[in-house]
């Protein structure tokens, strides 16, 4: 663990465990997260990344039989986010989520970008203007979409798709965001493109980020941890965990060994 | 080599099935065309899209078509105006908020629905709704437009909710978790992103049901009364394009004579308009399709 998180925690992971039905697949998971830094999620196919960062926004509550344990506190208010009593939908209103695939609606690029202003009641147009605009910029899509807001999000590329997916949840300004091995489908270019802006919206929002690609893990994030088999098995400043990590497993899966 | 000649002997079967398809398809429109192009040499053609008046069968003859198409975009808009909100409001119901037991005892129920025999809805109108409807407007014929294309609606909704669900439900679970993501409600999803994402889909369905409610020929029969009158009051009784061939097929028309002929007309006129929804139902289609 690092004794020194040098900055304010944006989240607490305490003893998070998850169940899909009879299946557990987080198993006592303790972890906490750093405001304003990125924080890398690795380990093998299987590990539980994605189980894991969906608890984050409840995205599991919307399939039947899912069952948390433990808790995960969100500061600044101390919040267990997890708990019951918790409507998801506030959460989802403060944690933002890009995923695995480009997911744009059938709707424009304007609208696509707008839409979590909508569902927030904004109807006034040179305000939705003005965030989507911003929302681009943040996305680094903006010089090339401006003149074609109006055109379906379908016709973009798969980069342009997946940073237009960025700029969607960055127009209603979460504090938090979550992402699921989000350049898994892009080429290089385009994967470049998102880590840039990782390092820049950092800035501004606590990042989770889950990865399979080790190097892209060293890249954006400040710190590390190490899933292996629904457990948490080392977290550490990213350095650490690259160079001199504690356990013989990370070792072998950060050095190419397994997985 | 024998393994060879069967696959080109299943081969040749297949294309001929979907000849003889085709080629039964062809026919009907050939024999329209060449049944009413012989009623097109004694009643022009202006006559027949002006002329307020249907009586073919009366001394004093009127061969004007509108009746029986005013007849029938009547009942079909009342049934339309029944069967798309309630056939969508299903839809989006059993696709994105029932459990899985309570679609599995909805959509039996539904497909009952599409199961009885439509004399059955016929005499429904005319013994039950017709009644009902006179105790709020007791002026209210005994037959009319309106309790026939409410029955029809009631009929055709399982048309547009099964249509418009699985096209609700192939919408990925991605995109739909992409919404809820953003924060977004279950009404709010539904509304925003998978009612858009299955537009096409949902066309499909209102364009099934449209040809349907065009087509409906019993109950229209029954409860609309068969007299052709050009009107747009669905308080009015009227006969619909369908009501008039049954009407006239029932009866002993010598065959060639002008009054057979007329049913042909009518025929023609009613695939025309079924043809030209269907058309506008494609564009549609193709407008809204998204490959996900
Ligand atoms: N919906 C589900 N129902 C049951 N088991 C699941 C479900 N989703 C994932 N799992 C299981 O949970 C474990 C963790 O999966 P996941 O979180 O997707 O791993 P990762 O993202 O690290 O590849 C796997 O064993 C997977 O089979
Ligand atoms: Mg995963």
């Amino acid at each position: 663990m690092p004794t020194n998180l040098s900055s304010p925690l944006k989240a607490d992971v305490k003893h998070l465990s998850f169940f899909y039905g009879t299946v557990q697949a987080l198993k006592d998971i303790t972890l906490p997260i750093a405001g304003n830094h990125v924080t890398a999620l690795i380990g093998p196919s299987g590990c539980g990344k994605t189980t894991y960062l969906r608890c984050f926004n409840r995205m599991h509550d919307l399939y039947p039989g899912n069952r948390y344990e433990g808790q995960i506190v969100l500061y600044p208010e101390g919040i267990n986010i997890i708990d019951p009593s918790v409507d998801p939908l506030a959460v989802r209103m403060r944690i933002g989520m890009v995923f695995q695939k480009p997911n744009p609606f059938p709707k424009s690029i304007y609208e696509n970008v707008a839409y979590g202003l909508r569902i927030r009641g904004a109807t006034q147009r040179n305000q939705l203007d003005e965030k989507v605009e911003q929302a681009l910029r943040g996305a680094a899509l903006w010089n090339e979409v401006k003149d074609r807001l109006h055109h379906l999000a379908f016709h973009l590329s798969g980069g342009q798709q997946q940073r237009l997916c960025i700029a969607r949840a960055l127009a209603t300004d979460p504090e938090f965001l979550l992402f699921d091995e989000p350049c898994s489908a892009l080429d290089p270019t385009a994967t470049s493109r998102v880590e840039e802006l990782l390092a820049e919206l950092k800035q501004r929002v606590t990042i989770l980020i889950v990865t399979h690609n080790m190097q892209q893990a060293a890249r954006v994030s400040d710190f590390t941890a190490f899933m292996y088999q629904g457990q948490l098995v080392e977290f550490d400043t990213t350095k650490t965990i690259f160079t001199n990590p504690a356990n013989q497993l990370t070792e072998d899966y950060v050095t190419g060994r397994f997985g | 080599m024998r393994r060879h000649l069967c696959e080109r002997s299943i081969e040749a079967s297949l294309f001929l099935a979907a000849l003889a398809s085709v080629a039964i398809t062809l026919g009907i429109v050939g024999v329209l065309t060449y049944e009413s192009w012989g009623f097109f040499q004694h009643v022009p053609l202006s006559e027949f899209l002006t002329d307020s008046q249907w009586t073919p069968l009366f001394s004093e003859a009127h061969y004007g078509i509108l009746p029986l198409v005013s007849g029938t975009l009547v009942t079909t808009v009342v049934a339309l105006l029944v069967a798309v909100p309630l056939g969508t409001v299903t839809a989006i119901y059993v696709s994105e908020y029932a459990s899985l037991s309570i679609r599995e005892t909805v959509k039996p129920i539904l497909e009952l629905l599409s199961a009885v025999p439509t004399v059955v809805f016929g005499y429904f109108a005319l013994l039950f709704v017709t009644p009902l409807l006179q105790r709020m407007w007791p002026d209210l014929p005994g037959f009319n437009m309106l309790s026939a294309g409410l029955v029809i609606g009631v009929m055709i909704i399982p048309y547009v909710s099964s249509v418009s669900e699985d096209a609700m439900r192939a919408v990925p679970m991605l995109i739909r978790e992409g919404s809820y993501a953003m924060g977004a409600s279950r009404f709010q999803t539904a509304l925003r992103v998978v009612v858009p994402s299955a537009l096409s889909g949902i066309a499909a369905a209102y364009v099934l049901a449209i040809s349907r409610a065009i087509g409906e020929t019993m109950v229209v029969a029954i409860a609309a009364g068969m007299q052709p009158t050009l009107t747009l009051n669905p308080l009015e009784p009227a006969a619909t394009l369908t009501a008039y061939i049954v009407q006239v097929s029932l009866g002993d028309l010598p065959h060639g004579s002008l009054g057979y002929q007329t049913i042909f007309a009518a025929g023609l006129v009613l695939l025309i308009i079924t043809l030209i929804f269907n058309i506008a139902g494609h564009f549609l289609r193709k407008r809204f399709h998204h490959a996900f």
